[in-house]
């Protein structure tokens, strides 16, 4: 019945909405920054920790649908052990794919990030996908204030 | 049954869509509703036959338009049984009708330390507007709580009541929760007090029948578009000896009698409050809307959809993951619900699979979310076109999104 909407919502996405990896508060995080979608009302808190100009780690807390709590939990997953350049990279990629801007067929590039690929296809949810990493963003910027994904 | 659903969806062209390759199950009708071919029909006539700017030309067509604009204003004050024409002011919606009652009635009359009271599960136009008014005047807000069924506790909103309230504003149905609040005892409380009371009817409006004077509201708003009408007109009443006394809210053409550059002159009622060229088309729109509502009688409708909602609601309670939202005695056709583990915005999306339009999120009523302790729910809003089989396939659909979700 739901044959159509597997794009979206892969076994993956099931997983990391079920079990999202790095889901915890981090005491020692050099930033920390709140993410909010004020349409749906998702919120998520996230951590970072930055050294030498590399993300050491990521976690985050909060409330989404699946679509938002899986992108933030691959989201940590990926980025750790990457410079602030090589994230920045992956969001602009990963933000372009989804919003559609980037038509590619070939998600390679986008490692584990490719199961969300499926959200091209719904305008409606790009925001959720993406509010973990409008967040990261911020963050990586030293953006004081919450979040907004409007 | 006298009333013929399946004649009814033949006025609704809309209802022929298909979403994904399915029938178009359309549960969104608290956000807005179809609209039927009377007045699909008028809108086209309007603009080939009758258009031209209204209160103005002496020309024939100016005069047609004007004759139809003010017609449906004779049309809405029956719909509503105000006493007068004068007591119907044309805006954009419900949340413009507050807004003008804020800025003009609030505005003048509130001082610091005064109270607007209102109630837990407003919408947010029926908060920002009064948060608005009370930054510019030093007036303060209260807020009437509610209990876990969604009700107003009334022994605690008359406690909230004293010499400092100068407005309540409530709102007549909830659009999250799809509670009917008693807003006769309401007014009552209020008025025994000397307060005058706004009544918020978005929602409560296309669903029973409505009559001010009964109430005895001193306003109450509503928008066309969720009674079948255009977008872009809505309805405030109030009590002309009240809106008589309240300043203007915005200026410019319509509302002035004589302008110079040392004075100007404002018009009358309605006009006082009805700056610049009105959205004429849509007005008339919402007299046609109002005039096929009526020829199908708001009695009828309100037994049919009360029929509708039980049996979802018998439905919705046979899945044992699945939480009603807003379980109020006294309830409108709006089912807000939440399923354990499962977020209302997969469910909207999964749902819109099936063809089911759904609404999923906070209903622009975050302080009712908190209080429920739910980020958003998913809530099935049912009109008079819909059908008892429409519910069945939300439930079914319900039914296998849980299971894809494991």
């Amino acid at each position: 019945m739901f044959d159509e909407i597997r794009d979206l919502y892969q076994e993956v996405v099931f997983d990391h909405n079920r079990n999202p990896r790095n889901f915890r508060v981090m005491e020692d995080a050099t930033r920390k920054i709140d993410g909010f979608n004020p349409l749906c009302g998702d919120r998520i808190t996230l951590y970072v920790k930055v050294k030498d100009n590399v993300i050491e780690d990521v976690s985050f807390q909060g409330s989404g649908c699946a679509i938002s709590t899986a992108s933030a939990s691959l989201m940590t997953e990926i980025v750790r052990g990457h410079t602030e350049e090589e994230t920045h990279g992956l969001f602009e990629l990963f933000h372009n794919i989804v919003t559609g801007e980037d038509q590619r067929t070939n998600f390679d590039e986008l490692g584990k990030l490719a199961v969300l690929a499926g959200v091209r296809a719904y305008p409606a949810r790009v925001k959720c996908a993406t509010l973990a990493w409008h967040s990261l963003e911020a963050a990586l910027k030293e953006e004081a204030e919450t979040v907004s994904t409007e | 049954m006298s009333f013929d659903v399946a004649k009814i969806r033949q006025d609704f062209p809309i209802l022929n869509e298909t979403i994904h390759g399915r029938p178009l199950v359309y549960l969104d009708n608290a956000a807005s509703t179809q609209k039927p071919k009377a007045v699909l029909d008028t809108l086209r006539h309007v603009y080939e036959h009758d258009y031209a700017n209204v209160h103005r030309g002496v020309h024939t067509l100016s005069q047609r338009a004007t004759d139809l604009f003010e017609g449906a204003r004779e049309k809405v004050r029956t719909f509503i049984n105000a006493r007068k024409i004068e007591e119907i002011i044309f805006v954009r919606g419900t949340t413009e009708a507050i807004n003008l009652v804020a800025q003009s009635y609030g505005r003048s009359k509130l001082q610091a330390g005064d109270e607007i009271l209102i109630t837990t599960m407003e919408h947010h136009s029926n908060i920002v507007p009064w948060q608005i008014v009370c930054q510019q005047t030093g007036a303060v807000l209260k807020v009437a709580p509610i209990n876990l069924a969604g009700e107003v506790l009334m022994e605690e909103f008359e406690g909230l009541l004293n010499e400092r309230t100068k407005l309540v504003s409530v709102v007549h149905m909830s659009n999250a929760l799809g509670t009917i609040n008693p807003v006769q005892r309401i007014v009552e409380l209020a008025h025994a007090r000397g307060i005058p009371v706004m009544l918020d009817g978005a929602q409560a409006i296309p669903h029973m029948i409505v009559d001010v004077q009964a109430l005895d509201c001193d306003f109450y708003a509503f928008s066309g578009h969720k009674l079948c009408g255009p977008t872009g007109i809505g309805v405030l009443y109030g009590k002309e000896a009240l809106l008589k006394a309240m300043p203007p809210w915005q200026g410019g053409g319509d509302m002035i009698r004589m302008v110079t550059f040392a004075k100007t002159e404002y018009n009358t009622l309605p006009y006082k409050f009805e700056a610049g060229t009105p959205a004429i088309a849509e007005t008339i729109g919402l007299g046609a809307a109002v005039d096929y509502l009526q020829a199908i009688g708001m009695d009828n409708i309100a037994a049919y959809e009360q029929q509708l909602l039980h049996y979802a609601t018998q439905k919705a309670l046979e899945i044992p993951t699945l939480k009603i939202i807003g379980t109020a005695s006294d309830k409108g056709a709006i089912l807000g619900f939440t399923l354990h583990h499962i977020h209302p915005h997969d469910i909207g999306t999964l749902l819109d699979q099936l063809g089911v339009a759904v609404r999923a999120g906070h209903h622009c009523a975050m302080p009712v979310m908190d209080f429920f302790g739910v980020p958003a729910t998913a809530r099935a809003s049912f009109s008079f076109y819909n059908t008892h089989e429409e519910v069945d396939v939300l439930i079914d659909g319900i039914k296998q999104l849980i299971e894809v979700f494991g």
